[in-house]
């Protein structure tokens, strides 16, 4: 079947261009999306310019929920409502399919959710319950990184946890720094950042403090680093000095550049770094499942909710990206109309 | 109820080069008319699907889609009419005959070579439709239009800014239409060229749905080539 999908031609400029889509699996109407700082940076073209040459024209966006339209197989019913899966693997291999280079990432390896309609397979879909807020579960996605990330620091920490860090008040620090203290109820939960005005706004964390102000003699047993780009460098040092041995970095921020580590520190306090990228299809069942189970979720990520841009043509989607890029703090969701 | 009537009755005398109408040339690997078909397939909220097809194109009409959508499907083929007026008649008629209808019964008719509808263009016409009672997608116009009735000196030169090109989807209450259907004079009938008009031109509202520059019409054999490159690219 022809589809109409919007593509990034090159940096600031979309285009609308046909597509055909096979009337198999699944097929979905995107209804609200969410940007992403990936997505702005092919938008921005902050990204090397032989990657933006070798994966442009490509629509972006990997965060979104849609509604059925169609299932050849009627699984889903038309008009529930989905979360949808970026990550596609393309063949199985003995890696965790968001870690197997037999994977693609939609928005990334190829297009993502800006079309009229997308297709895909039964296992790309969670079904939402009927309750659930829309624009929160937009990015359920980012969610997922962060769900994931605990579940696989659950899995490998070996020291006590009676203190976590959290670095980073951004979107995703602030998720994290949530998801951490719905699945680990009884630790405490710490979170370093930069910018008061954000740490504010984490109110469910049992302490704040702004990385230049902390209160000497502080450690903590475990940390998750949720800063990106050049300043993760400063985070992770930060980390390794106040982390007590054994502990468990969690590596979650994206950096054009290679970032240094003091290895010494690393050996002598024994240390284990834990990367996460992406996630999977347990970890938006993990996601779904914790924020039906506990609704006031909701409350805590509606506040992520700082822009809601209506798009119904190509100039509201570029419109939508500048206002993502002069924003703080928050998500930009888009309340897909074109 | 809402049904949907593909409007493929013509036998496209603008293509040129070629007997076949046009909706039955074939776009990607597929004839024209199967991939506007198929935006109206994947849309649960049709009771029926029409397609209005020319008299001797009818058996083929039908094996198409059953090659396509399988014996199992929701479509039914009738026969067009000699006008795009005839051709709705015929749908309504289908409809009255064999459903149950309301006055809050839809249609939503489109051009069955305007492949490249979307689902948000179907979606808007079927809630404005229901909303309104009546409803053309249209996208502003972009470039000047001239007026002139010799075809030899310009009359008028409009403000662009309140001009509109018409596409299809074009969809109504079916009772609504079918009453002003049967209060045209002939003169009037013989001046319709588009069934928005009809309502137009007995005092009724027609709403606005946005259209898309892609939601081409494939009139020409430059179409049909401009169409493939498209799909291909």
């Amino acid at each position: 079947m022809i589809n109409i999908v919007y593509r990034l031609k090159s940096p600031k400029f979309f285009e609308e261009a046909i597509d055909n889509i096979e009337l198999k699996d699944v097929v979905v109407r995107p209804t609200y999306l969410s940007i992403c700082q990936a997505d702005q940076r092919y938008y921005q073209g902050s990204r090397p310019s032989d990657v933006l040459l070798e994966k442009l024209p490509m629509a972006l966006i990997h965060e979104a929920v849609g509604e059925v339209i169609f299932d050849s197989k009627n699984v889903f019913k038309p008009g529930d409502k989905v979360v949808m899966i970026p990550n596609t693997p393309f063949g199985r291999d003995e890696f965790r399919p968001n870690y197997s280079k037999l994977s693609k990432f939609r928005g990334s390896g190829f297009d993502g959710f800006t079309s009229d309609l997308v297709c895909l397979k039964h296992d790309r879909l969670v079904k939402l319950p009927s309750d659930f807020d829309l624009k929160v579960s937009s990015f359920i996605e980012l969610m997922t990184v962060a769900y994931q990330g605990i579940m696989k620091f659950n899995e490998f920490k070996k020291a006590s946890c009676n203190i976590l860090g959290v670095w980073g008040d951004g979107n995703l620090g602030y998720i994290t720094a949530l998801f951490l203290k719905e699945l680990c109820p009884d630790s405490k939960i710490i979170v370093f950042g930069k910018h008061i005005e954000n740490l504010n706004l984490f109110s469910f964390a049992d302490e704040t403090y702004l990385i230049h102000d902390v209160p000497k003699g502080l450690k903590i047993d475990h940390a998750f680093e949720c800063v990106g780009s050049a300043a993760s460098q400063s985070a992770i040092e930060q980390i390794i000095d106040l982390i007590n041995p054994q502990g468990t970095i969690n590596l979650f921020g994206v950096s054009e550049y290679p970032i240094p580590i003091n290895t010494r520190m690393v050996l002598e306090k024994g240390l284990t770094l834990q990367g996460n990228s992406r996630s999977e299809r347990e970890d938006f069942e993990g996601v779904v499942d914790i924020l039906q189970k506990d609704p006031q979720l909701f409350n805590y990520l509606s506040k992520l909710v700082t822009n809601v841009c209506e798009i119904k043509s190509l100039d509201d989607l570029k419109m939508s990206f500048d206002m993502d890029y002069i924003s703080d703090f928050g998500k930009t969701i888009l309340k897909w109309e074109i | 109820m809402i049904f949907a009537a593909i409007l493929a009755g013509g036998v496209g005398s603008r293509m040129g080069g070629t007997d076949t109408p046009k909706q039955f040339l074939t776009l990607g690997d597929k004839p024209v008319i199967i991939h506007t078909i198929e935006k109206f397939v994947i849309n649960s909220k049709f009771d029926k699907i029409l397609v209005l097809s020319p008299p001797n194109f009818i058996n083929h009409t039908n094996n198409l889609i059953n090659e396509y959508f399988g014996e199992d499907n929701n479509i039914v083929v009738l026969k067009g009419g000699n006008t795009r007026n005839d051709t709705i008649i015929n749908s309504i008629n289908y409809i009255k005959e064999n459903f149950d209808i309301d006055d809050d019964s839809i249609i939503v008719t489109h051009d069955s070579v305007r492949p490249f509808v979307t689902h948000r263009i179907i979606e808007d016409n079927i809630n404005a439709a229901i909303e309104f009672g009546a409803c053309d997608t249209v996208v502003p116009a972009t470039d000047t239009i001239v007026e002139s009735v010799d075809g030899e000196i310009i009359k008028d030169i409009p403000l662009r800014d309140n001009f509109y090109q018409g596409q299809t989807p074009q969809s109504f209450k079916i009772n609504k239409l079918y009453e002003l259907i049967n209060s045209l004079s002939d003169n009037e009938t013989n001046i319709l060229t588009d069934a928005c008009k009809i309502f137009v031109l007995k005092g009724e509202d027609v709403h606005l749905v946005e259209g898309e520059i892609t939601n081409i019409k494939i009139t020409y054999p430059y179409d049909l080539k401009l169409a493939n490159t498209i799909l291909k690219e």
